[in-house]
């Protein structure tokens, strides 16, 4: 090789990326570690934020059990969003994928389409039909003598739950149809002919190969519940905070930047330690599966 | 009675017809290829024996019994897939031990059973690998293995060595030649590589869009093509219009300046099959001049412009002097090497 | 024999009603006549579309989205495009770090992206400001510009731009006359993937948005705060027709399957 030509191919590719990475540098790993500063310092009602090197926000958030309950509240809605999403998604998935083409690409499309369906348009929704005694839904079935009073939604972790599974079942369907392309179409005649029955097909030979398709979307979904802003605030308003929510009033009401600050950097520390761990763990036990 | 028996089956998707008119006795113990082009239906009828597929029409019967009422799980047929289908969980032991698990077969026969189908494909020692750990070879012997535990009435495979290298392919070849003789099952064998066929079967189906054009022995179906499509398809040929001329005492099949004794109830334009090695270079016969010579270690290959158009010829390289390129020469076979089909050559 | 039993269609069934009625209901409430939030069930009407009209802020905003989200998609593919081709075209030191930090938005939640963009842009006085915004959003949406950009870069055979090089052609006259029109499809598909992205965004921007700069998202996230009534129905039926119409477009050029393909990752 011509020295001229290695010369090139060790300077081009940085040459190509230099201004992204100017980009990233400047607006994304300097505003972080900007926000992780302003979570050391002190915030009062009216001398505001003073750049000084203290504790009091983890202090605050490690000793008041508010906090605790906030987060605790974070992860159980996240943890039951993954859960039902995991639980529909799934079969949902293996169902989508044995029709016949042409209804197969209609599906996804209905299905996965909402991906890309504004947030707010989503939530709007359950709050149209579940909106106390105003809802759609709520109308509709206490004329038909279902319920009595209407189906406590707005404002409940249910609700919630429920909302936030509608938004984020695309990413759950999405990653389950990614590991069902990847088997082998045979597959299931193979296990057929070997007297398998329909039962056993799917619990011994399609759930163990499509789990870590499930699982990379359960960490999606986690971490994006966990994180999720627009639908805790529509369904939970003022009354059920999560993190996220708590973190914009800190931010754009209460104007305790710092503690605002310290929530989302503890939001943000959390959720990296949780997706780099459960991906690790996943890798190693399904290094058979993967590759 | 046939072991294995297709009456008259067909299939069709829509309304495309994909396998027609499909009829076949196979006996037990019998090794049979379904040869044919790609498309011609021949994995549409495997999956219709193993019961994936539903016949259209037509009835498949295993010793007598109506197969088309059983479901595949129950059928105990052994199917070895295009691509192998293995179970990338489990280990090379656990994907031969599921049939067995399926049937409630005791543990400990069941490891002993293991072990040893896994031994017949000479993997021994493999049995704790994950099928993607594995070379192609190593995962076709492993299906091969899955399918033949369960002792399987009849041995189906579809196209199984087509994703292996040419050499790897040979030695499978006589591997799997060697198994089916030892344990004796009825096996069906689908591939649309003739020497493969050739090489492992009692009996050759060749099939085309969807029919049977001839079935027959390696040697009859090579030798006594039944239609132009089986002398075409079964290695090189040379096919030359030809006609019957009444007007010699006795008739006589001419073709150019070649010319033999006609064969009996054929009469005007008809096609003289030939195989290219069964030609020799002779002092009378077809006219031809040499266009290219082509040295192929064991024998010669010549391109000739003949006069009943172009011809190919081959020659065993024994040594002798050969005829160069440009060289005039007569084409001469014995009567008994051609077959003489009625209808001019295509 | 892959045949799907009567129960798993039963299942399909109430999935699909349960996954599509929300963005119904939303889309049949605005054709409401009545002055309350009901179903059209006496005759479809306009009227809470016109009155979008009275109500400037959401036509504002509309302009405010559209035009962040064109203009900060086309600004993130000006960097991606490059970046995309070094890192389909080279091995270099440092590529799988580079490559994780481009999709690194996608990991980071949008309410911790937005308070650092507050913090980061109100110390520089830019605060609440249209530019502080494009920078933002060209930020979110530069890995969805990448992902496609990047697709497109690794698929192209590389022997067609060596025939344009043995032929002649070099640096920008390469670029723009061989290997962009190659990798068109995908850089497109790119910018409309990054466009919904923008367009869609509530949780950074709201944090960055100031009266005058609200997009539509944040305004309709401030007035369903204080009321929800049929006019928010009505807006939200027009965002939900332009992100399908984007969607369609996005479906012909590419395949949507391919797109959503690189969605599968955290984000939002
Ligand atoms: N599910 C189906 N629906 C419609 N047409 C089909 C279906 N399966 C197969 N076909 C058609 O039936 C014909 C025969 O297919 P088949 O798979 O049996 O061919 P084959 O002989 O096995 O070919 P190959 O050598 O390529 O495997 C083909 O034309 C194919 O397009
Ligand atoms: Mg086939």
């Amino acid at each position: 090789m011509s020295s001229v030509a290695e010369e090139r191919s060790i300077r081009a590719p940085w040459a190509l990326t230099a201004p992204a990475l100017m980009l990233f540098v400047g607006v994304l790993l300097i505003p972080l570690a900007m926000t992780v500063m302003l979570s050391f310092h002190d915030w009062g009602q009216y001398k505001g934020i003073e750049p000084v090197f203290i504790l009091k926000n983890w202090q605050e958030i490690a000793t008041d059990p508010y906090y605790a309950e906030m987060f605790w509240r974070t992860f159980r809605i996240a943890i039951l969003t993954t859960l039902l999403t995991a639980l529909l998604g799934a079969p949902e998935a293996y169902i989508l994928n044995r029709m016949s083409g042409r209804w197969k690409s209609f599906f996804l499309l209905v299905i996965l389409g909402p991906l890309l369906i504004s947030v707010v348009a989503r939530t709007l929704g359950w709050a149209l039909l579940f909106g106390g005694n105003n809802g759609l839904a709520n109308k509709l079935l206490m004329s038909l003598g279902v319920i009595r009073s209407p189906i406590p939604f707005m404002f409940t972790e249910t609700g919630m739950v429920v909302a936030l599974a509608h938004v984020m079942m695309p990413f759950m369907v999405l990653s389950v149809w990614a590991a069902l392309q990847r088997l082998d179409p045979q597959i299931e005649n193979a296990a057929m002919s070997l007297g398998a029955g329909p039962v056993t097909i799917i619990r011994r030979i399609i759930m163990p190969q499509i789990m870590p398709g499930v699982l990379s979307g359960a960490i999606i979904v986690f971490s994006l519940s966990a994180s999720a802003f627009a639908t805790p605030a529509i369904i939970g308003g003022r009354r059920l905070k999560v993190a996220a929510t708590l973190a914009y009033d800190e931010f754009l009401n209460t104007l305790n930047w710092p503690l605002g600050a310290a929530v989302a950097t503890l939001l943000l520390a959390a959720l990296v330690l949780i997706v780099v761990g459960s991906n690790a763990m996943i890798e190693r036990r399904y290094a058979e599966v993967f590759r | 009675m046939a072991h294995l028996e297709l009456d008259r089956v067909a299939k069709q998707f829509g309304a495309q017809t994909v396998v027609d008119d499909f009829s076949l006795a196979v006996g037990k113990g019998e090794f049979i290829s379904f040869l044919g082009p790609s498309g011609c239906g021949k994995t549409t009828t495997l999956q219709m024996i193993a019961g994936f597929l539903d016949p259209t029409r037509g009835a498949i019967r295993l010793e007598g019994k109506d197969l088309t009422a059983i479901h595949p799980a129950r059928r105990g047929l052994g199917i070895v897939f295009q691509s192998y289908a293995l179970f990338p969980h489990m280990t090379a032991a656990e994907n031969v031990a599921f049939g067995l698990e399926m049937r409630s077969v005791p543990r400990s026969e069941r490891a002993e059973r293991v072990r040893a189908a896994l031994a017949m494909v000479g993997l021994a020692g493999y049995e704790q690998r994950h099928p993607r750990r594995m070379s192609g070879g190593q995962q076709q012997r492993v299906a091969l293995a899955r399918a033949l535990v369960i002792k399987p009435s009849v041995l189906l495979l579809d196209e199984p060595l087509s994703n292996l290298d040419a050499k790897l392919r040979e030695e499978m070849q006589i591997e799997l030649r060697q198994i089916q003789r030892t344990i004796g099952t009825t096996t069906i064998l689908v591939t649309h590589d003739q020497n493969e066929a050739m090489s492992l079967s009692d009996r050759i189906v060749v099939m085309s869009q969807g029919r049977i054009e001839q079935i027959g022995t390696p040697q009859d179906t090579y030798e006594r093509p039944a239609s132009a499509f089986v002398s075409q398809f079964l290695g090189k040929t040379n096919d030359f219009a030809a006609t019957i001329d009444r007007t010699a005492m006795p008739a006589r099949l001419v073709a150019g300046s070649w010319s033999a004794p006609a064969p009996a109830g054929l009469s005007g334009p008809v096609t003289v099959s030939i195989r290219p090695e069964r030609i020799g270079f002779g002092d009378a016969g077809l006219g031809a001049k040499i266009v290219t010579r082509i040295f192929q270690g064991n024998h010669w290959l010549f391109q000739c412009a003949s006069e009943c158009g172009p011809a190919i010829v081959i020659r065993q390289n024994d040594g002798q002097a050969q005829p160069a390129e440009g060289e005039g020469v007569r084409l001469a076979w014995r009567a008994e090497d051609m077959s003489v089909r009625g209808g001019a050559a295509s | 024999m892959r045949r799907n039993g009567p129960l798993a269609l039963v299942f399909h069934a109430v999935f699909v009603t349960v996954m599509v009625a929300p963005i119904l209901v939303v889309c049949l409430v605005a054709f409401t006549p009545e002055g309350y939030l009901s179903l059209p069930t006496n005759g479809f009407s306009l009227r809470w579309f016109r009155t979008i009209a009275n109500y400037p802020e959401f036509i504002h905003a509309f302009w405010i989205s559209l035009g962040l989200g064109a203009l900060s998609s086309f600004v993130a593919l000006l960097f991606a495009v490059p970046a995309a081709l070094a890192i389909a075209r080279y091995r270099f030191r440092g590529r799988d770090a580079l490559a994780a930090l481009f999709l690194s938005p996608l990991m980071i939640p949008h309410v911790v992206l937005g308070i650092a963009f507050l913090r980061f842009f109100t110390s520089f006085g830019l605060g609440g400001s249209f530019a502080a915004l494009i920078i933002a959003h060209v930020v979110i949406v530069f890995p969805f510009a990448l992902r496609l950009t990047l697709a497109a870069a690794i698929g192209m055979d590389l022997s067609v731009e060596m025939a344009a090089v043995s032929l002649g052609a070099g640096g920008w006259t390469l670029f723009r006359r061989v290997t962009l029109p190659l990798i068109l499809p995908g850089v497109i598909s790119g910018w409309a993937l990054a466009f919904i992205q923008s367009f869609d965004d509530l949780t950074m921007t709201v944090f960055l948005a100031a009266p005058g700069t609200e997009t539509l998202p944040v305004r309709m996230f401030l007035y369903i705060q204080d009321n929800i009534d049929p006019l928010v129905t009505s807006v939200s039926a027009c965002v939900i027709a332009i992100t399908m119409t984007a969607l369609i477009l996005l479906d012909r050029f590419y395949g949507l399957d391919r797109v959503l393909a690189g969605k599968g990752d955290p984000g939002r």
